[in-house]
């Protein structure tokens, strides 16, 4: 699984900025259990690159989408990391290896009641869980260093861009169910608090493979 | 007599099926699935064809009881198949992940072929056990065929689709009970038919709810938004553009707005979600009649041409819900004629929720219209000053490349020309899109088209593009931009943190500040397209992204071959979620119904060939028999497919073209093959099959002649050829022209313009068919196989052609097919 993430990384560096994949986010995603975070029936496929279905019409992401939203956020040690849309609780877990620790969300309560059951019995002692609406955050808790949205959201909530500290950082995936389309990094400028976005495409759109520049 | 009316219903009732699974399955999955379910399931009338050239005459002994048995198992296969479907575990978005979902596909065409085989065995049946009346048989058949398609549109109106699965079902029946009845004599016999009937109508009505019962995909946006608390259904309206599902949700609000500003501080206030077919989320906004609350608004790109406007009379092009007449409210306008399409929306916004909405469309100086947006421009004498195209499909549903098949007349060429026309001086026309650069890139490219097209030397000048995170506005000004106009458009993008795509004089970087991409796609982009570089831009960037026209008007069809490559090895970073599933599906349909329509047609034919060689003698090769029939059955359907993509522009929607067209030409050439043997007669009466034919000047000299072995059908051919050419090149004008008429008028001349032409076109397969019947008559079941088979080949690779060609071009290419079948058996 990290080889092909790395693989991926080289493939994508192109929209990326960089072409790999920073060794503590693979540390991170190869000492989680996938299989743990997946119905039995797909255990098989826990490690293969791709999304899963997870019930409650939610997936847990392809472990590439997942390393390279890690890796976007830039988690340090002493972070403090907030998460919308906790759905299995994979991504949070991952989070959980690189942050001091990670605030996690889900809107479905029988997901936010699986997901928290579920990383209590792996022993992610560093994550905190809860069933609300995320727009609003995690206010006693912030501000964050980094904040993750991985429920579909129409525009992007002020108050999340609040509870972000001056040089954080937040990932939003963009796209249809089984189908991440881009990525949008949303960061604030710590000299005049100024928030820009960065669409990352996973295709140059152009030139083409011919060179027509 | 009875068995006729049996193969009309018997018709009516698969014609119903097919036009009602689309709309079940685009409510519980996805549409184009459903066209590919469809579509090979239809091969269940190549299989009949089969089915009858090996078991033909044992099934002709007992042709009533055959037929009862077929139409019997029509109308349970027809329910039972819809309820083991949605028992499967299919997911259409999983497929490119999970190979055993193809299992799943297959199992979903065996199951949906069913019925039809069914259908098709028994209207086969009837032409092979009677060949002395193929062509009455041929005419019950096809105008059973335009009842059933028309008849379901209509029951739409009023029912639920999956009660009307139950009707379709209930057709079957009585089919079975008049085929029963043919041959019967006495009160009493005839009275336990109906009896039989009676009982299996009771028997359908009484059916388990929960067996026809919608089970949305858990993926659909309806779905999820079920599972947030406190979220309930307050209304469902069905009709003929969908199943609307209206939610509230009381703990966790919409709070919809795409492409709201980063800087946007303020909330939306509460709003109810509309969805159409569980899917494609608008919203109806709470308006208590203050303004305050909807600033939120004017952080939104869509707000743009306010802010370089003073009080503008406003034309906004498909309202949905109503969140752009909020905006447009917000600027105080003396005037929004706001237009949507379909009346049950706009009655749950002026009605059920006019209290909710704050009476909304009863504000001063807003009027609302049901209509379809072409034909409200072509029909209006009104100018304004902002003509908005709000964005109304929902991000989720771009993305997933659902709507690359659907025809799209709002955003061609000839449409901004005509939008053009309604804008005053110094007027705006807006439209909205999401990212990535490949919507607004289309529509900039069609802008700066429809700007040449008025003789404007430099278009760049009257263009700008602004977008936010996930949005893009487009404006077209109806003159140059004034600095006055660059200088508020800075401004406005500047305080909410939108990036300028382009505008005429501004530099590269300012481009990229916001939002920022790799690279300038919008700007270059725009720049290539107004430069001399124009066509090299189009030719290699990675998707399609050049004007639609009205002849070609596939607005959301990107597909490039040459992208595919990337898009699949890039599958697992996203690139799959670029590729145009409607496309692919569309291909790989065609790929599928070509073998299997191989294995159909052959088969018979071995199998034919093993049991029968004393037919090689006969007079008609199998090969012209094979030849013949798949050219009228490709050539049927082009004609057929191409009018119906043409009439959806005059008549507005394909809800309203598709029945009505469809309806004309199963009618009329239903009219036409019952005309066929007479034609024959008189003919044949006039001029002997093989006689010479002469063509005389004036002074009686020779000026040409062809011996016709079958006048008739070169009568019929040269009938068709003439219409076929008079539609090329008279309606698209007339169309222009005649645009403004109500839509009772357009229906009317809409069945004056086909009637001639499908008249014709129901001529070709009867005539040939009783020349089969007569001269090889093991091999009628085989044609009638053939031409399934064709026909449903020809459906998929019209709008193939069309998506590529253009209309015009399919049109020609069924002429060509048509003057082919005409050689074939002169």
């Amino acid at each position: 699984m990290v080889m092909t993430i790395e693989a991926h990384a080289k493939q994508a560096s192109t929209t990326l900025g960089r072409d790999y994949i920073a060794p503590e986010v693979l540390k991170a995603v190869s000492a989680v259990p996938r299989h743990e975070f997946v119905p039995d029936g797909l255990r098989g496929d826990a490690y293969a690159n791709r999304p899963l279905p997870i019930g409650y019409g939610q997936t847990i992401s392809q472990p590439f989408i997942v390393a390279l939203m890690t890796d976007l956020l830039r988690v340090g040690p002493d972070d403090a990391v907030l998460e919308v849309g906790t759905g299995s609780g994979y991504q949070a877990a991952v989070l959980a290896h690189l942050a001091r620790r990670v605030y996690t969300i889900e809107i479905v309560p029988g997901l936010a009641d699986s997901a928290a059951a579920r990383l209590q019995r792996l022993g992610y002692s560093n994550i905190v869980a809860r069933a609300a609406d995320g727009y609003y955050g995690w206010e006693e808790a912030a501000p964050f260093d980094s904040i993750i949205v991985t429920a579909a959201a129409s525009q992007i909530p002020p108050p999340l861009i609040r509870q972000l500290k001056p040089e954080g950082r937040m990932v939003i995936p963009v796209g249809a169910p089984f189908a991440v389309q881009y990525l949008v990094l949303v960061e604030r400028d710590p000299h005049n608090g100024r928030v820009t976005t960065r669409q990352l495409l996973p295709v140059r759109f152009v030139p083409l493979a011919s060179g027509g520049q | 007599m009875l068995l006729l009316l049996a193969v009309a219903l018997m018709s009516a009732g698969a014609l119903a099926f097919e036009v009602l699974l689309t709309r079940l399955f685009s409510i519980v999955q996805w549409h184009h699935f459903a066209y590919m379910v469809i579509s090979i399931a239809l091969l269940g009338y190549g299989a009949s064809g089969a089915f009858l050239a090996v078991t033909g005459n044992r099934l002709c002994r007992h042709v009533g009881a055959a037929f009862a048995t077929g139409a019997i198992l029509f109308a349970v296969s027809a329910v039972a198949s819809f309820a083991v479907a949605e028992r499967l575990p299919f997911n259409a978005l999983a497929v490119i992940w999970e190979p055993r979902q193809l299992l799943y596909l297959l199992v979903l065409y065996l199951l949906f072929a069913l019925p039809f085989f069914c259908a098709a065995t028994c209207i086969g049946l009837a032409l092979v056990a009677f060949p002395e009346r193929i062509g009455r048989t041929y005419r019950y058949d096809l105008v059973g065929a335009s009842t059933g398609a028309i008849g379901l549109m209509l029951a739409l109106i009023v029912l639920f689709p999956n009660v009307a699965l139950k009707v379709v079902a209930v057709l079957g029946f009585l089919a079975a009970a008049l085929a029963i009845s043919e041959r019967e004599t006495g009160v009493v016999r005839k009275g336990r038919a109906v009896g039989y009937a009676l009982a299996a109508i009771a028997a359908c009505a009484a059916l388990p709810q929960s067996w026809t019962a919608l089970q949305l995909s858990e993926y659909k946006g309806l779905s999820q938004t079920l599972l947030v608390p406190g979220v309930k259904v307050l209304a469902e309206a069905s009709g003929l553009h969908g199943l609307l599902t209206v939610v509230s949700s009381s703990a966790i609000p919409f709070r919809y707005a795409p492409g709201l500003s980063l800087y946007n501080s303020t909330e939306p206030p509460a709003q109810l979600g509309v969805f159409t077919d569980g899917d494609g989320l608008t919203v109806i906004t709470a308006f208590d009649g203050r303004l305050e609350p909807l600033a939120y608004l004017d952080h939104t790109p869509a707000a743009l041409p306010y802010h370089l406007l003073e009080k503008p009379e406003v034309l906004i092009l498909g309202v949905g819900g109503g969140a752009d007449v909020l905006l447009a409210l917000l600027h105080r306008p003396p005037r929004i004629d706001a237009v949507e399409l379909n009346p049950k929306l706009v009655r749950l916004v002026t009605k059920r929720f006019a209290g909710f909405a704050g009476r909304l469309y009863e504000q001063p100086g807003v009027r609302i219209h049901v209509a379809e947006a072409r034909s409200f421009v072509a029909g209006s004498p009104d100018r304004y000053d902002l003509i908005q195209i709000p964005l109304l499909d929902s991000f989720a549903t771009a993305a997933a490349g659902t709507h690359s098949l659907n025809e799209s007349y709002i955003y061609t060429i000839e449409a901004f020309e005509q939008y053009l026309d309604h804008l005053r001086p110094g007027g705006y026309l807006a439209i909205t899109r999401w990212l990535p650069p490949r919507d607004s890139l289309r529509l900039f490219a069609t802008a700066v088209s429809a700007l040449e097209r008025r003789g404007i030397g430099e278009p760049g000048r009257h263009l700008a593009l602004v977008r936010s995170w996930n949005t893009t506005t487009l404006l077209v000004k109806n003159g140059p931009l004034t600095g006055e106009d660059a200088a508020a458009i800075r401004r406005f993008a500047e305080e909410r943190a939108f990036d300028l795509g382009f505008l005429h004089g501004m530099s590269r970087e300012e481009a990229n500040r916001f939002n920022v991409l790799d690279q300038h796609y919008f700007f270059d982009s725009a720049v290539a397209l107004l430069g001399p570089q124009r066509k090299e831009f189009l030719r290699h960037y990675k998707f399609d992204v050049a004007p639609t026209t009205d002849d070609r008007p596939y607005f959301f069809d990107f597909f490039k071959w040459q992208a595919l490559p990337e898009l699949l090895e890039r599958r697992t970073l996203g690139g799959a979620a670029l590729l145009d599933w409607g496309y692919a599906v569309l291909m790989a349909t065609l790929v599928q119904a070509s073998v299997l329509a191989l294995v159909l047609i052959l088969t018979p034919l071995l199998w034919l060939g093993r049991h029968r060689p004393q037919a090689a003698a006969a007079a008609l090769a199998r090969w012209q028999i094979a030849l013949y029939f798949l050219a009228i059955g490709f050539a049927f359907l082009f004609v057929e497919i191409a009018s119906i993509q043409r009439f959806v522009l005059f008549l507005g929607h394909p809800v309203y073209a598709i029945p009505v067209v469809l309806c004309a030409f199963l009618f009329f050439a239903g009219l036409g093959s019952g005309f066929a043997p007479r034609l024959t007669a008189r003919l044949d009466a006039l001029s002997p099959p093989g006689a010479l034919i002469r063509f005389s000047g004036g002074d009686g000299r020779c000026l040409w002649a062809v011996r016709v072995r079958h006048p008739a059908l070169a009568l019929a051919v040269a009938g068709i050829v003439a219409a076929a050419v008079l539609h090329l090149v008279a309606v698209p004008p007339l169309f222009r022209w005649l645009m403004p008429l109500p839509d009772a008028l357009k229906i009317a001349v809409s069945l004056v313009l086909i009637a001639p032409l499908a008249f014709f076109m129901g001529l070709p397969f009867p005539l040939a068919l009783v020349r089969v019947a007569a001269a090889r008559p093991g091999l009628v079941p085989w044609a009638w196989g053939i031409n399934g088979c064709a026909s449903v080949l020809s459906a998929i690779l019209a709008i193939l052609l069309a998506m590529s060609l253009g209309f015009s071009a399919v049109l020609l290419i069924a002429i060509g097919l048509y003057l082919v079948a005409a050689a074939t058996l002169r």
